[in-house]
């Protein structure tokens, strides 16, 4: 008799989300489903609206992410208004895309998934979360909360306010830089660096822990693709794509992210809210491709500050070509972090930052943007189409954690046909599923964009389709 | 006295309000000391406990997988707050309420796909015909308004609670701020 087991609500992950594992007569697993289960409808509740009303409306996708939407929205209007924005509100932009990268990270690692890496995959489900560890690795907490309430500061030295700031705009940003603010944030920047560098100390020290999870944990070959910046260095905010395969040639390069639609397409699935993209040239489902930062750090030649080519160098040696396993996930969003810290420090040393002009004004020049950014979990693209006052008649957004669909789907086929059996059902086991879900960090807020959020059950599914046993933890 | 019983949920919100929780950054972990977190998104409960003292529900009520949710969130906590714009008036999630859920699936799993268009049902909850804020489905006891609301009026709105004591969020607040 066949079986399934449901995960509802997947918990420490951002979102809702359930997931199902079928098992076969003898209780082995032979199919695994992760559901996004709400729908928000953004591609459809903008429609109406005036252009300039976007990047603070498309924000309100996700508390985890508003810049890099606000940011990729900014940039489709900067389009529709066929302007090119001064200089140094592009790299106040940036900035603050770097600064949410560290938060996004910061939270990920420190109040998501470290419970697993360091009170241990098969911990007591009751304890195993950052309250329990404010007693059990109080460095370690006060590390990660530190960590992020630099990056959400300096997000609100910048903007006004940490979370959906309307500083972003159509045509650049609405305030200039302060050298008091400067000052302020380069004055935080020595204590990010030194509590990221400890950090990744912590984790090569226990990552040896996890051998069987750094084979089973999306350990597949995928493409991987990114945004790189003319030197094919680490690239956040503009730049070009770039597809790698899994032994790490290029499969295109160069590739102006305006063109997405010819080479990025959308399949649903009956059974999620969330879509899966795929690259077109490869087909459904064979053009599997993961984005974020195992993606990035993957596509790119040099990350272009000291610190962060030290540990890329470093984490090449995990891979042939790439680094394949998710599990790998955790070391390249620190090194994400270390990047953050550096650049945001360098764009704070060019003179130009504190230029006041920093906002282009203009009517709608053009019926059509689009606007992408590297959100933390990856490429994320606005698309909109306006009448002729400037409002808007469609839009199509594809999310970070869309591109990763097809691949977490996969990763926790695998994760479960490596840890669970149905004769011996064990907490650590379920966990270990929600584990590589929480590797990919999705956001599920994002996710439902167009789409709903999630709530991570797992449900164990007979042969015949009946629920025999609903694992909800307590 | 045994602690207050707190839990946190996030119905059909963005994350936002749950993101401004956690900018209590140190400030938080206090509070973890003087109330239990017992259900919250950064916890492994999967089912909402009963006995719950204090219920911060983010976001609106978008299909019936959130109504069932907060009929159940209302009946096991004794007081129930509904925890930014989104829950106390449907705010963003709303919007899509004059494009009908028709026109939403469709912009969404036909009008812009690749490979085969189809609305996704299975093992998925319905999407409501039109979103609505908590209040319409269950009595609320106390509403944070904000988008979020700053993390100072959490605290201060938490602080007050866990203390047994009934605070005016309407006083350090406002919609849409
Ligand atoms: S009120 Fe604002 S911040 Fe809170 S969930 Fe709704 S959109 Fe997000």
């Amino acid at each position: 008799m066949t079986s399934t087991i449901t995960i509802d609500p997947l918990t420490r992950v951002e979102g809702h989300g359930r997931i199902t594992i079928q098992l076969d007569d003898q209780g082995f697993v032979s199919d695994a489903h992760f559901h996004v289960t709400q729908l928000r409808g953004f591609e459809k509740l903008c429609e109406g609206r005036p252009f300039y009303e976007m990047p603070s409306l498309m924000a309100r996708i996700c508390g985890i992410c508003p810049v890099s939407h606000l940011i990729a929205s900014a940039k489709a209007c900067d389009e529709i208004m066929a302007v090119k924005i001064p200089d140094t509100a592009m790299k106040l932009r940036r900035m603050m895309n770097l600064a949410q990268i560290l938060q996004s990270h910061a939270l990920n690692f420190f109040h998501l998934s470290s419970p697993d890496l360091l009170l241990g995959m098969d911990a007591d489900p009751a304890t195993r979360n950052v309250f329990s560890m404010a007693s059990t690795h109080p460095q370690l907490v006060r590390d990660g909360v530190r960590l992020r309430q630099i990056g959400q500061l300096i997000i609100e030295l910048l903007g006004g306010k940490r979370i959906h700031p309307a500083w972003v705009v159509p045509g650049g940003v609405t305030e200039p830089l302060s050298v008091e603010q400067r000052d302020t944030i380069l004055r935080m920047l020595p204590e990010a660096l030194t509590i990221t560098l400890r950090t990744i100390d912590l984790f090569k020290g226990i990552v040896d822990r996890f051998p069987e999870e750094t084979r089973a944990f999306g350990n597949f070959p995928t493409l991987f693709m990114g945004l790189v910046d003319d030197r094919g260095g680490l690239e956040h905010y503009d730049g070009t794509l770039r597809i790698v395969d899994a032994a790490g040639s290029r499969v295109a390069d160069g590739f102006d992210p305006r063109r997405y639609r010819e080479i990025i397409g959308e399949a649903v699935e009956p059974w999620s809210f969330l879509k899966f993209p795929y690259y077109i040239p490869r087909g459904y489902p064979e053009g599997i491709y993961r984005v974020g930062p195992l993606a990035r750090l993957n596509v790119v030649d040099t990350a272009l500050t000291r610190w962060a080519d030290q540990e890329l160098a470093e984490f090449r040696q995990l891979g042939h070509g790439t680094v394949l396993s998710s599990f790998h996930y955790h070391y390249a969003r620190l090194i994400e972090i270390l990047f953050a810290v550096e650049r945001i420090e360098q764009l704070l040393s060019e003179k130009e930052i504190l230029s006041t002009h920093v906002r282009a004004h203009a009517a709608p020049n053009a019926a059509e943007g689009i606007g992408v950014s590297e959100a933390p979990r990856g490429l994320l693209i606005h698309h909109y189409r306006v009448d002729g006052q400037g409002l808007i008649e469609w839009a199509n957004l594809i999310i970070a954690t869309g591109h990763n669909n097809l691949a977490m789907n996969r990763a926790i086929l695998q994760v479960a046909k490596r840890f669970i059996r149905g004769d011996r059902l064990q907490e650590g086991m379920l966990n270990r599923v929600e584990a590589v879900i929480r590797a990919f960090d999705p956001c599920l807020s994002c996710s439902t964009h167009a789409v709903g959020r999630m709530p991570l059950a797992i449900d164990l599914v007979g042969a015949q389709g009946e629920l025999l046993h609903e694992l909800r933890r307590r | 006295m045994s602690k207050p019983r707190l839990a946190t949920l996030w119905l059909d919100g963005c994350s936002g309000c749950h993101m401004s929780l956690l900018d209590l950054d140190e400030r938080l972990l206090e509070l973890a000391t003087k109330a239990d977190f017992v259900f919250s998104p950064l916890v492994d409960v999967k089912e909402f406990p009963r006995d719950v003292d204090i219920a911060l529900v983010e976001g609106a009520i978008g299909t019936d997988e959130d109504r069932e949710k907060i009929l159940k969130v209302r009946e096991r906590s004794r007081l129930l707050v509904a925890f930014g714009d989104c829950a106390v008036t449907g705010n963003v999630p709303a919007m899509r309420n004059p494009h009908g859920t028709c026109c939403v699936l469709a912009r969404a799993y036909h009008e812009t796909v690749t490979e085969s268009p189809q609305t996704p049902t299975e093992n998925l909850p319905r999407l409501a015909e039109r979103v609505c804020p908590i209040h319409e489905v269950v009595a609320v006891d106390l509403v944070i308004p904000g988008c979020p609301p700053p993390a100072d009026v959490i605290h201060e709105v938490l602080t007050e609670l866990v203390a047994g004591r009934m605070p005016d969020p309407a006083r350090l607040s406002r919609f849409g701020q």
